[in-house]
């Protein structure tokens, strides 16, 4: 049988134009100035905003709801995940969302029962 | 961007028997399974962490309270200097992607380029991760201090400055009492002053009070302290003894003030050797021992995966440079550096985010 080892190389040519890399590079420093933006909004309210007092709910849950979307960004734009197949990117995503859920449910579940008194 | 080849792949041509499966190259693919099982060990340590602290009924240590130094100067600046970090890192990812797009423009000068500033980043990245490490282990000037009602407290305040130390019994070093100890005569294996202070309260070799210190060296010399008062000293409490309750992150006013005999307080827990300064793994001053443990082991797994990844990056940078890549006709590779790149900025936005923030 003949052997196709030319044809792993065909995605490796993915080049594009300079019309084309002006686009992207407009796409990226739009998504730096976004995460540069949320990482400041996070230190100001972390600096300010004390452990405790009444808002500090809703502000934890701010930072984790703020760093998934950083998250979302660095890995849909800036590791090019968003602009794979769709198969590919939920092959990676789906697998590590689901077990990492279960993950943490586990631990918030079972941290609560155990109850560690000093460490 | 990436993936998007659709012209020139026939995806239903044979992919040695089988057919191509996600229109990306194999090495770009399995780049992305290691990621995957890479995400999953730092997830792992991450939920564990958070287990720990869940589970502990004690007041944990608060990020902006333990990370508010900056290099070079004094006083507190809470979550400057990790901000900083996150700020580099992040600008170290973005030259990588405009490196990544230079490749696909087969603009080698720009690739060059955008590489030799991600290498720069990276290693600026690294070289803040150490000074915070540092500063980590060494600990604050004040510790902290277990005070006589068994309650244990951290500090805050402006600590004084130590001038001199004064012969008082001389030791086998220092033969004559009388003699002035300053940062400049002192001996080498005390260091300098404020090391061989705080080595003397670890040990429990202080003995006095705030303006009346007395200080047993190495070499068994005795000295009198002459300290300038420290500035507005508050303890925070964070386990409660007999007498004082634990302090609240949010209301200042449960600290132990200098009007409620905080320097008192204090100076007397030094005198009996009641201190710990900095961290090991063993202990540490900001809280738990497992907070300590969690601190070295998930912040130096990420800097040893970003110090990989800058000798990665040098690799392909030099590559670049011979021009490999050029020949190759394709500069896959760097898109390959540049997912492992980019995963080490993902890690470090999720343990920003839990062990500075929350």
């Amino acid at each position: 049988m003949e052997q196709r080892d030319d044809i792993i190389e065909y995605s490796l040519y993915n080049h594009h134009s300079e019309e084309e890399g002006k686009k992207k590079r407009k796409t990226i420093w739009k998504v730096t100035l976004i995460l540069s933006v949320i990482t400041a909004v996070e230190v100001l309210l972390g600096a300010f905003i004390k452990q405790g007092s009444d808002f500090w709910l809703s502000v934890k849950i701010l930072f984790i709801v703020l760093t998934i979307f950083k998250a979302a960004y660095i890995v849909l734009t800036f590791m090019h995940l968003g602009d794979e197949k769709k198969t590919f990117k939920w092959i990676i995503l789906l697998p590590y969302l689901i077990f990492m859920l279960y993950l943490i449910f586990i631990g918030l579940y079972e941290g609560t029962s155990v109850g560690i008194r000093s460490l | 961007m990436s993936g998007h080849a659709s012209n020139e792949i026939n995806a239903k041509a044979g992919w040695d028997g089988k057919v191509s499966p996600f229109s990306a190259g194999y090495g770009k693919l399995m780049m992305w399974f290691f990621l995957v099982s890479d995400a999953l060990t730092f997830g792992g340590f991450l939920v564990a962490y958070g287990f720990i602290r869940h589970s502990y009924d004690g007041s944990w240590p608060i990020g902006e309270e333990t990370f508010d130094a900056l290099p070079l100067l004094h006083g507190s600046y809470p979550l400057a200097y990790v901000a900083l970090m996150t700020f580099i890192l992040i600008i170290s990812s973005v030259t990588m992607v405009l490196a990544v797009e230079a490749g696909h423009r087969m603009d080698r000068k720009g690739v060059t380029n955008w590489m030799l500033a991600t290498v720069l980043g990276g290693l600026i990245f690294v070289g803040s991760q150490a000074w915070e490490w540092s500063h980590f282990i060494h600990g604050t000037k004040f510790g902290k201090v277990e005070l006589s009602d068994g309650s244990i407290a951290t500090a805050k305040g402006e600590f004084g400055k130590i001038n001199s130390f004064t012969v008082v019994k001389p030791g086998t070093h220092y033969h004559e009492a009388g003699t002035v100890i300053t940062d400049e005569n002192i001996s080498a294996e005390e260091g300098d002053l404020m090391h061989a202070f705080q080595h003397a309260a670890a040990d429990g070799h202080l003995s006095g009070s705030a303006d009346q210190l007395m200080i047993t060296l190495h070499d068994g010399t005795v000295a009198s302290v002459d300290k300038e008062a420290d500035k507005d000293l508050q303890l925070i409490v964070k386990q409660a003894g007999n007498d004082h309750a634990v302090s609240v992150a949010s209301d200042e006013e449960t600290r132990i003030h200098e009007n409620e005999g905080s320097v008192d307080l204090y100076y007397e827990a030094l005198a009996k050797g009641n201190v710990i300064y900095g961290a090991n793994l063993q202990e540490n001053e900001y809280g738990p021992q497992t907070y300590g443990q969690f601190f070295f082991f998930v912040t130096g797994f990420h800097g040893f995966h970003v110090t990989i990844g800058i000798i990665l990056n040098i690799v392909i940078f030099l590559n670049v440079l011979k021009g490999t890549y050029h020949r190759r006709g394709h500069y896959e590779m760097v898109e390959k550096g540049g997912l492992y790149w980019h995963f080490v900025d993902l890690v470090w936005v999720f343990v920003f985010t839990f062990f500075y923030l929350i």
